[in-house]
């Protein structure tokens, strides 16, 4: 007999690709809970996700539209899908949709849906624009940045800053630039694809070290597993990691979920400098799609995600294993045109 | 000098340092010393100890013993170096 809780997610960043989205690996650690017998909605944007065909994983996706058509109309599709499905949690996993999702809480938990989302304050206190405050804040070291909005002040970034420089978008991508040349060509291609402005980091040289974490909102940290990447991409994404046992990683990590009472998943992006100092690049106010790590180390972050999002007790994690890899592959796989058919026409699979 | 403490290391001579997520690959020579070292043995015990067992003069091996260190400062595998 099946003792376990049923329970219906909604899970957005169903993108296995090359550049992944957290929802598969997010759906994989839920699908292994003990205590949940899970039901997966997908909720697709591109009808090439390759999650909406992983029907082991995603018992049915619905097409959502796009963050930039408006907060309400994604919002008000999330509703119009929970009628059918009876939605118990959502777990968004895109940087992008995030605030349409924090600003909705109400709305959403209204209609029985559950969220576990950074507060909107802190969301936009950690955003890459400003960075350098919240270093100054929270007592954290960061890289100096600046954002800037045309090739004048670009041109400008000499009198601040040293080349090599980090060019990063609002969401996505991050380039290393050395000189105005590199950096022009890096300035146009990330905001025509992201938008402006564009964020120049100061390069820090050195390792780039990551934490998954999960904060409980009230500044505990009920879980965190740092990571190194051993496998990097072309688009600096993790295609093999490893678990590491670093005392400094975890304590920078729960001075931050500490400090700024996080609630959510996140992922810390930190360099340890040649000189073996932490700097924080980044706070990710998401789960990160490596997450899977995590699980496989011992701590299933997601399935306590959605408990802290039920209003469950959940006790902290104490441990987790060292040394655990992971190593993420390709895989092809068979569907048919109707499947893809169905999605096009219908917006439902 | 002694070994950081939680350095793995295996019999095949596998050394992992969970600190940064490094792995190293010893040959049997390397592997002994490595275990004299998380004995605590001296550097004066050590060298004792190789040129006993090897058919090699103490100036000549500690030459090499002192690469060897130097290398696993350099990685930043001894203790004395945090």
């Amino acid at each position: 007999m099946n003792s376990k809780r049923k329970l219906t997610v909604a899970v957005t960043g169903l993108n296995n690709t090359d550049n992944p989205g957290p929802g598969i690996p997010v759906i994989r650690a839920l699908r292994e809970s003990e205590e949940f017998d899970v039901r997966i909605i997908g909720m697709a944007y591109e009808n090439l996700e390759p999650g909406i065909y992983m029907h082991n994983l995603v018992d049915k996706t619905y097409r959502v539209p796009y963050p930039s058509e408006g907060s309400d109309v994604l919002v008000n599709r999330i509703l119009e899908i929970s009628k059918n499905e009876k939605l118990d949690v959502l777990i968004p996993n895109f940087d992008a949709e995030l605030r349409a999702f924090m600003k909705s809480r109400e709305t959403l938990a209204k209609a029985g849906i559950h969220t576990f989302l950074p507060e909107l304050e802190i969301f936009e206190e950690r955003s890459k624009n400003n960075l350098p405050e919240f270093g100054k804040k929270y007592d954290v070291k960061v890289p100096a940045g600046k954002p800037v909005t045309n090739l004048d002040e670009l041109r400008d970034i000499k009198e601040d800053f040293d080349y090599p420089v980090v060019l990063k978008g609002k969401f996505y991508d991050a380039y290393i630039a050395s000189n105005f040349d590199q950096a022009s060509m890096y300035f146009h291609k990330i905001s025509a694809k992201w938008g402006l402005p564009v964020i120049i980091q100061e390069y820090i040289r050195g390792t780039e070290v990551n934490v998954v974490a999960l904060g409980d909102g009230y500044g505990n940290t009920i879980g965190a597993v740092p990571m190194r990447k051993l496998y990097i991409t072309d688009k600096g994404k993790a295609w093999a990691g490893i678990t590491l046992d670093d005392d400094r990683m975890l304590d920078l990590t729960h001075r931050i979920i500490k400090s700024t009472r996080w609630r959510g998943g996140m992922e810390l992006e930190l360099i340890r400098s040649d000189d073996d100092e932490f700097y924080l690049i980044e706070i990710n106010p998401r789960i990160p799609a490596w997450v899977y790590l995590a699980v496989g180390a011992g701590q299933n972050l997601p399935e306590a995600m959605v408990k802290l999002a039920l209003g469950m007790n959940v006790k902290p994690f104490t441990d987790y294993k060292k040394g655990i890899i992971f190593v993420r592959y390709s895989f092809d796989l068979i569907t048919d045109i109707n499947e893809f058919e169905k999605l096009s026409i219908s917006g439902i699979l | 000098m002694k070994l950081k403490r939680n350095i793995a290391v295996s019999e095949s001579g596998f050394l992992f340092d969970p600190t940064n997520g490094e792995s190293y690959s010893l040959n049997e020579q390397g592997l002994e010393i490595l275990n004299l070292l998380k004995k605590s043995k001296s550097d004066n015990e050590i060298t004792s100890y190789m040129t006993e067992t090897y058919d090699i003069p103490a100036d000549e091996f500690e030459k090499y013993y002192l690469d060897f260190m130097g290398l696993l400062r350099q990685f930043k595998l001894l203790e004395d170096e945090q």
